[in-house]
């Protein structure tokens, strides 16, 4: 089946600085995938690209098999609701019915429970609305446009945990009933996790990791305890940082552990912590940074 | 609700078994629907299928075509055959390695086994 969204050795430079660097993924379709990685680390770009407003200085970009680009057909497929979304000067309700317009798939009656539930007042200017209020109407755009490809670029800007919270859950709801791709950009990481089937891990302009969120959590276990037994535990397997405290050695090992590994570590009266999602992303993105290669074994 | 340390799908499978092996899901009641325990766990919908996926696969569930999935006649059985199987491995060994650890002997531990069960108005022979 062809990938909704296919990236081949995509590259974006800005005046000499590399925002995005030989990047390849694909996105296949009907699933939620998580687009991580700090501030800055590329991730509005490539929405950006894929969604036709940017254009890369190398590589390739296909969505539903074709060129993005001006091109109307590809173009009404999707949404990308980005953070800090601008709006030329009219009323919530102009928003609504311009954006009702444009997307074939749009539901009027989603659109009308999303605006009461994030309270948005339909008569209002945009222009007078507070930023986590347009952050919500980006949200409510973005969920009753019902797009086969519906991106989310960091969307939560002003938003208290109630309100994302709440847009997790309407996402969740919704895409349950009407299944389509979601990509959603965040460095919410914990809150978000759960929502995720797949995982693109980008750290400066590169991808970092790429995988099934289910495979990440529990690969990497911290191994903490006396020094000789952490050392002895770990002994041939790959591991991504170690600490050292008087007597006491923390190491975080790469690799599922087993039935035996566990009876072992009781043994050596060793604790083991596994990782969770975020854990594992933040250390992969710094261990690209640093050069090392163990990510690869995840 | 769920740990972020641990494969979600498998704690999902997880839940589902300790509650037909409890008998909160009864044989031949139907289990909630993956979307059903996507919402609930706030979870995606494709993890909640694995989960199921999985007691399915071990003959604890069956799918009844276009109204759901079941738990299948005797999974509470073979539920608490595995566990009582597994339960020298998973908490006997641990304890006597502890108790060992301290200094305990086994008549010593048979002598706490039988004040906590007692405490806890539990089995006595």
């Amino acid at each position: 089946m062809t990938p909704v969204v296919s990236t081949t050795g995509l590259t974006r430079r800005y005046r000499g600085q590399l925002a995005l660097d030989r990047v390849s993924f694909d996105v296949e379709d009907g699933s939620i995938t998580g687009l991580l990685g700090s501030n800055g680390a590329g991730k509005t770009t490539l929405l950006r690209i894929i969604a036709g407003q940017e254009f890369p200085s190398a590589g390739q970009v296909r969505v539903f098999g074709a060129s993005p680009a001006e091109n109307e057909q590809v173009l009404r497929r999707m949404a990308l609701v980005r953070e800090d979304q601008t709006y030329p000067d009219f009323r919530v309700r102009h928003a609504v019915r311009a954006a009702s317009w444009f997307y074939p798939n749009w539901s009027g009656e989603l659109a009308g429970a999303l605006l009461a539930d994030f309270g948005l007042p339909l008569g209002r200017r945009i222009s007078k609305l507070s930023r986590g209020m347009r952050s919500a109407l980006g949200i409510v755009i973005g969920l009753a446009a019902r797009a086969e490809l519906t991106m989310f670029d960091e969307p939560y800007a002003g938003l208290d945990a109630v309100a994302r919270q709440m847009f997790y859950d309407r996402l969740l709801a919704d895409y349950a009933e009407h299944p389509r791709t979601v990509l959603l950009s965040t460095h919410l990481i914990d809150e978000a996790a759960g929502l995720l089937e797949r995982v693109v891990v980008i750290d400066r302009g590169r991808v970092a990791l790429e995988a099934a969120a289910d495979d990440l959590r529990g690969s990497v276990t911290s191994v903490s305890g006396p020094a000789m037994a952490v050392k002895e535990f770990t002994a041939g397997r790959p591991v991504w940082e170690r600490r050292q405290l008087a007597s006491q050695e923390s190491v975080m090992m790469v690799g599922v552990l087993d039935d035996a590994d566990h009876a072992r570590a009781r043994a050596l009266h060793l604790s083991l912590e596994p990782l969770t999602l975020q854990q594992v992303v933040v250390h992969a993105a710094g261990t690209t940074a640093a050069g090392l290669e163990e990510r690869t074994s995840v | 609700m769920l740990d972020a340390g641990t494969p979600l799908f498998a704690q999902i499978a997880e839940r589902l078994a300790d509650e037909i092996a409890d008998g909160a899901l009864a044989e031949g009641e139907r289990v909630p629907s993956s979307n059903e325990l996507a919402a609930f766990y706030r979870i995606n919908p494709a993890t909640a299928a694995k989960g199921i996926g999985i007691l399915t696969d071990d003959g604890l569930l069956e799918k009844r075509r276009g109204i759901g999935m079941f738990v299948a006649p005797g999974a509470r059985q073979r539920l608490l055959g595995e566990r009582r199987r597994r339960f020298a491995e998973r908490y006997i060994e641990p304890l006597v390695a502890e108790a060992t650890r301290l200094g305990i002997g086994t008549g010593e531990l048979i002598t706490l086994i039988h004040e906590s069960s007692h405490a806890q108005g539990g089995v006595t022979t």
